[in-house]
């Protein structure tokens, strides 16, 4: 245990390392969360209760996707890239005969990667955010918890879906191809383009059943206090649901990877 | 434990075959067989060190990706400490150290010293080992000045070093080295196989490793494996590989002026001449001195060396002797 702790810290100093590109993330999530912001004002002008949204909620929304669009990984990025290079070169002979676990290890340096965003970029944005605009933040302390509980368990569910897409490598070599689906997906169907419950009838079910619901939609509405009481065990335990298929489905992809397909180069 | 020792690690019929699409005239592929290692057996006693030599695309790096557990044998049976690699990969991993030349096992963007607290904490090595084996291993390969630096400014001689370090703090039983000299000077080449061999008497490691550097296989090795094709053409002593592929080492004297062949030298034939310089040859078995005392005694002698034979011409000449 106190390796996996020890790569969370170093991926985590790792990442503090790279300032400029911290900078450069917080501006741009600000600029974007401006316009994201303008753009819902003009649909909520026009219908108003959008999803059974008010405006401050909407705005909280657009806020928080910023917040977390770096954190949860929303366009890809963090080890997804390096891991499927490793795989491509044949670097990931060298991950395979240490005394480690794969899946463990990854999420290790992702969960040090996104406690650094969270903090580096997902907090500077929600202050300009909520200077700005009228946002709809919870008083109670006890929600801010089941808030961060609800982003954390997202990271999990957005770590997992980004294994199982890393893992194509064994067999593609170009990630390239899977990653973009795996961003037009995560985007659509995490609510960061738009929130999922404006979609309506089967369309919205459907979204709100997927995974990626678990990355944004649902820490979203544990913030807006959407989920009280058995509704919020049953956010959480929809949350964990899927973290749990998902890494299991990981680990037998793995298996199958590291069996069956060939590490490359001498 | 004892049983395993004399068949620590261990190859019986052991085969790779890789399955590759190639082109074949438009849009066409033909699926292709690779057989990378052909039915090779062996055994390694606890405490050899053993060269595994042969040209490229032998099978060697195939070989010790087997012998790791990375890659599953398509045939045959292996086991290392009684141990079937590709099944118990992790618990097999507390107990081998492995440096692939051309790879790194350290992070990029991390100092050395903490790669090697990362390696510290995957491995659980005890405090007190670990303080004496980085200690032991700055003081020998000469890490001091890199310690503090990240591992992206290191030059190849010094990475490599760092990762010899970084396979040996925790006390590996065996140690699989594939091209651990490449790209080090002469002096870092010195100080990495004097490392081996203290690391070998001290704590009585196997050592498999593939070079194309002669001079590793002599300084190292008790025993030498040629590999070609995926299978082994000799298994032995170094002196007996030289025997059998009649290698030879050249002898380069610059004399006073210009002068025809050398001639009357026992054991020498003149090979080449270029102006003064001349080249003589004899074989690799014997000794110089001789040699140099004849030419000497009879010839202007300015300066002169010795050039030890390459592994792959003494492979070639093998070759030439079994097909002729
Ligand atoms: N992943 C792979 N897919 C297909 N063929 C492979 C693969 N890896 C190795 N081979 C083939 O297997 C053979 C043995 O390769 P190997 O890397 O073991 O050679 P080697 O003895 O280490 O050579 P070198 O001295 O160049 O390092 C080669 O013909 C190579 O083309
Ligand atoms: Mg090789």
């Amino acid at each position: 245990m106190r390796l996996y702790t020890a790569v969370v810290a170093s991926s985590f100093r790792r990442y503090a390392t790279y300032r400029a590109a911290t900078a450069a993330g917080v501006f741009t999530n600000t600029v974007f969360g401006f316009i994201v912001a303008y753009t819902y004002i003009a649909l909520w002008d026009q219908r108003p209760h959008l999803g059974g949204y008010d405006l401050a909620q909407a705005m909280t929304f657009v806020w928080l996707g910023q917040a977390l669009l770096a954190a949860s990984a929303l366009m890809g990025g963090g080890f997804q890239e390096e891991f499927q290079e490793r795989i491509r070169s044949g670097d990931v002979a060298v991950d395979l005969y240490r005394p480690v676990d794969l899946q463990l290890w990854w999420l290790a340096g992702d969960v040090g990667r996104a406690i650094f965003q969270l903090l580096g970029r997902g907090i500077v944005p929600m202050i300009f955010g909520a200077l700005v605009f009228d946002l709809a933040l919870p008083a109670s302390p006890l929600t801010w918890l089941c808030f961060l509980l609800a982003v954390a368990l997202g990271i999990l569910v957005s770590f997992a879906l980004r294994y199982l897409v890393a893992l194509t490598a064994f067999w593609l070599l170009d990630g390239a191809g899977a990653n973009m689906i795996s961003v037009v997906l995560s985007l659509f169907f995490s609510g960061m383009i738009l929130p999922l419950n404006v979609f309506p009838g089967a369309l919205g079910e459907t979204a709100n059943a997927l995974p990626w619901a678990a990355i944004l939609q649902v820490p979203a509405d544990v913030l807006l206090g959407e989920h009280q009481g058995a509704g919020l065990v049953g956010a959480f335990a929809f949350q964990v649901g899927w973290a749990i298929a998902l890494l299991a489905a990981g680990r037998l992809l793995q298996s199958a990877a590291t069996r069956k397909v060939v590490v490359q180069g001498g | 434990m004892a049983a395993n020792d004399a068949a620590f690690i261990e190859l019986d019929a052991v085969e790779k075959v890789f399955t590759v699409r190639r082109r074949a005239g438009w849009m066409r592929r033909e699926r292709h067989e690779v057989r990378a290692v052909d039915g090779i057996s062996f055994q390694v006693p606890r405490g050899e060190v053993v060269g595994y030599i042969g040209p490229n695309g032998a099978g060697k790096s195939t070989t010790i990706k087997m012998l790791t557990g990375i890659l599953v044998p398509s045939g045959g049976r292996l086991r290392v400490a009684g141990i079937d690699p590709s099944k118990e990969r992790t618990r097999l991993a507390r107990r081998m150290g492995v440096v692939f030349g051309q790879r790194t096992t350290l992070w990029w963007d991390l100092p050395l010293r903490d790669s090697y607290a990362l390696v510290r904490r995957m491995y659980r090595i005890p405090d007190d080992r670990y303080r004496h084996n980085l200690e032991r291993c700055v003081e020998l390969l000469d890490l001091a000045e890199l310690l503090e630096v990240p591992v992206r400014q290191l030059s190849l001689g010094q990475r490599m070093r760092g990762d010899i370090a970084a396979a040996l703090l925790h006390d590996p039983d065996v140690l699989y080295l594939d091209e651990p000299t490449i790209g080090l000077d002469v002096i870092s080449k010195v100080k990495v196989r004097e490392f081996l061999r203290e690391v070998n008497t001290e704590q009585n490691t196997t050592v498999l490793l593939t070079t194309h550097d002669l001079t590793d296989i002599e300084q190292l090795c008790q025993r030498v494996m040629v590999i070609d094709h995926g299978r082994v053409m000799y298994d032995g002593s170094l002196a007996g590989l030289h025997a059998v592929g009649e290698s030879e080492r050249t002898l380069v004297v610059d004399l006073e002026r210009e002068l025809p062949p050398i001639e009357g030298v026992p054991g020498a034939r003149t090979v080449r001449v270029d102006g003064a310089r001349q080249w003589l040859a004899f074989p690799a078995a014997a000794s110089a001195a001789p040699i140099v005392a004849a030419v000497a005694a009879a010839y202007p002698l300015v300066d002169l060396s010795v050039r030890e034979p390459d592994i792959e011409d003494v492979i070639a000449k093998m070759y030439a002797e079994r097909s002729g």
